[in-house]
């Protein structure tokens, strides 16, 4: 199945666009997508593991499993509000 | 009243925007783009959102803080785009029986915003930038 995903900041300045379309088998978790984006984009993030990921706008943990159609994004570390 | 914007923001604005008056105080919060950062001249920065995940978590966090006991209505603006120094990032605008509460919630809302809300800023400076709190990411 076909995944777009959504890159910000960072991210999307390392991918060089903010958005991407990625092929995942069926059943695949965030995991596997993880995989398969790192695999294009190496510099992506020193630390795949702890990359933040949005699905249909919630924070979901690694194992997640996607579906077609989802809406992802890959979520650097935030820093909106004032300190 | 929850808002994400590429335009100016008044802060009185926001506070209008509370329900009627029949609370005991009023606090607003303005978060203005500093000057020196870290020993650098901030030239500008860059604000950077996923929008619609953006205000689905800043109604989140307006909701928990509504649910307090002593906290009657709250809204939350948040600027995105190019501001310059001394420019409005954030209005948070609290209505509560009284202050101490509505410091408190002041004080928390904004360290939520900063935990879970989906904004990013870039510092720009003479001789470079960086996406803040990404460093090392």
């Amino acid at each position: 199945m076909n995944v777009n995903v959504r890159f910000f900041a960072l991210y999307r300045e390392r991918i060089g666009k903010d958005t991407a379309g990625f092929e995942i088998a069926e059943g695949s978790n965030v995991v596997n997508l993880v995989d398969v984006v790192m695999r294009d984009h190496p510099d992506l993030c020193p630390n795949p593991s702890a990359l933040v990921v949005a699905v249909n706008q919630e924070y979901v943990s690694h194992n997640h499993q996607l579906k077609e159609g989802d809406e992802v994004a890959f979520i650097p570390p935030v820093s909106g509000g004032a300190q | 009243m929850i808002l994400v914007t590429r335009d100016e923001m008044d802060p009185r604005e926001v506070e209008a925007t509370l329900s009627p008056q029949v609370h005991g105080a009023v606090l607003t919060f303005q978060g203005t783009v500093r000057l020196w950062n870290e020993g650098r001249r901030v030239k500008y920065l860059e604000y950077e959102a996923y929008p619609e995940m953006a205000e689905a978590k800043l109604k989140e966090i307006a909701d928990e803080i509504r649910q307090r006991e002593e906290i009657e209505d709250i809204s939350i603006y948040h600027r995105i785009g190019k501001l310059c120094v001394g420019e409005t990032s954030l209005v948070v605008s609290v209505a509560s029986k009284h202050r101490r509460s509505g410091f408190d919630a002041c004080l928390d809302t904004i360290e939520r915003i900063k935990e879970i809300v989906p904004i990013w800023k870039k510092e720009v400076w003479d001789e470079g930038e960086v996406w803040v709190g990404s460093q090392g990411a």
